[in-house]
């Protein structure tokens, strides 16, 4: 348990087009670490290359060059060990509430009624009961990425990747997705990286935040000076307001004059 | 506002139209050449026994047969050609180009390989409804969403996975509404076949009709012909309801 839940050692990464011509590199030499239990916020320019490493983490694309440690160890085929939940929810329209939260379970060949019991409880733990026989048509954009966060954790690994989930969301209900994420979080004890757009959202979330510039040079590590746990009225603290000015300011796109 | 049966309009319009055939076939009065509604409906009802026990029966069993062989050979294609790149160049200009052969004028050929058996006429069937088939499982198919898929590839999902649990549901909505082409079809296709060369079926009746100048003889199978089109276009429906429930909520 003392070893970081995910670790990069120098990886870069670049795609190959078909004719093995090498394409300009998306990722070059980055490193980070990221403890146990950690909450850790991602935010960039759009093209700073978020999603290629949550790809990489995953196990979709793999490192040109470099290490990808997972609690400790080196794992080539990183696929089903990593929780994923994408921006869109991505459940299925075919598929109930509770055979949508199953998903993961039935890909590891769990026993059905194993299965629903597992997914029943949690949804009650979600505030979602109730709604395990009704179609993610029917449910609000909100209970949707609940539903999606909590197919997310039943892929069982202690790492989780969540992928700017609320970003689709109105201002009033991300608010409340993110009170509730945290409290799951506490709940859970997961490791969570999360990509975002909005620097409040990730100074509001994150034990540390990663900034990645535009000319992808270098990771940015920010430590945020909140404890927890930490209520929204904390965000106008004169220090965090100084670092959130700060931030903005290293994302905005320097315009030559 | 009154709330209207959704079939109230085009019922209407079938009702006036029945009425403008009667009253003209009358006034035209040559019923060899334009029989009345009223006359098929009679013609139906003293023919019945005839048309529903014995020439019913074989056309019913061409279209099953086709359309059995037609779900088969293209579903199969249509999931070969999604799975493999060369499979789908290889085969979908072809498919495509199948449908340039004008089928009718190819039928004559098939009762001379199979003779007056079932089999020329189930050949017909299939080659006219296997086109929608295979084209809207090919495209459902591949319509399945590439970013649930790599969600289900981080869950660790296999190939198998992959297909069952998101290619096949994902087709199934694109799959039915081909499926409800082929099945109206499909009863061209029996009819077609018949009338080439066949000792019963509906095709053959209303042909055989046609040389004894007896008009409403040529209307009554083609009736019942179409009644079976409609039936087999709302068993189709009925499934596909039941199939996709969730569309109606979505």
């Amino acid at each position: 348990m003392n070893n970081p839940a995910l670790e990069f050692r120098s990886v870069s990464f670049q795609y190959l087009s078909e004719k093995k011509k090498v394409n300009a590199p998306i990722l070059t030499d980055v490193h980070f670490t990221v403890n146990n239990g950690e909450f850790i916020s991602i935010i960039g320019p759009s093209g700073a290359g978020k999603s290629t490493i949550f790809r990489l983490v995953t196990g979709l694309e793999q490192p040109s060059a470099g290490l990808i440690l997972l609690n400790g160890k080196q794992v080539k085929n990183r696929l089903g060990l990593v929780g994923y939940m994408p921006q869109q929810d991505l459940l299925m329209p075919w598929r109930t509430i509770l055979e949508n939260a199953m998903l993961p379970l039935e890909i590891k060949g769990i026993k059905q009624d194993q299965a629903e019991e597992e997914v029943l409880t949690l949804l009650k733990d979600f505030g979602l009961e109730g709604t395990e026989n009704s179609h993610p048509g029917d449910l609000s954009g909100g209970m949707r990425q609940r539903v999606s966060f909590l197919r997310t954790i039943l892929s069982g690994s202690n790492v989780l990747l969540l992928d700017e989930p609320f970003s689709a969301l109105d201002a009033i209900t991300r608010l409340t997705m993110q009170e509730w994420l945290l409290q799951q979080w506490r709940n859970l004890k997961k490791t969570i990286l999360f990509i975002t757009h909005d620097v409040e959202e990730a100074l509001f979330l994150s034990d540390r935040i990663f900034v990645m510039s535009e000319n992808r040079i270098s990771i940015h590590k920010v430590k945020v000076p909140l404890g927890r746990p930490r209520s929204i009225r904390d965000l106008s603290h004169p220090e965090v307001v100084r670092l959130k000015e700060d931030l903005i300011d290293q994302l905005r796109p320097r315009v030559e004059s | 506002m009154k709330k209207f049966n959704p079939y109230l309009s085009s019922s209407l319009m079938v009702i006036v139209l029945l009425m403008v055939w009667e009253f003209g076939a009358r006034a035209y009065n040559k019923s060899f050449i334009l029989p009345s509604p009223a006359e098929i409906a009679f013609t139906l009802w003293e023919l019945r026994s005839v048309l529903f026990l014995k020439h019913l029966p074989p056309t019913f069993l061409v279209i099953a047969i086709g359309l059995a062989i037609s779900v088969i050979i293209g579903a199969g294609l249509a999931i070969w050609m999604n799975a493999s790149k060369t499979a789908e160049k290889t085969f979908y200009p072809i498919i495509i180009a199948s449908q340039t052969i004008p089928i009718i004028a190819l039928a004559p050929i098939f009762v001379l390989w199979f003779g007056y058996t079932i089999w020329s006429k189930v050949a017909v069937t299939v080659l006219i409804t296997f086109f929608p088939i295979t084209v809207s499982a090919f495209d459902g198919l591949r319509s399945s969403n590439k970013d649930l898929k790599e969600l289900m590839l981080t869950m660790g999902a296999s190939k198998k996975d992959i297909f069952f649990k998101l290619d096949i549901p994902s087709s199934l909505p694109s799959f039915f509404s081909g499926l409800k082409v082929a099945v109206t079809l499909s009863v061209i296709g029996a009819a077609i076949g018949e009338w080439l060369g066949a000792q019963a079926g509906l095709g053959y009746f209303s042909r055989r009709m046609m040389t004894q100048f007896d008009g409403a003889g040529v209307f009554a199978p083609i009736v019942l012909l179409s009644a079976v089109g409609i039936a087999l276009f709302l068993l189709i429906t009925l499934i596909e309801k039941t199939l996709l429930k969730w569309r109606k909520a979505a």
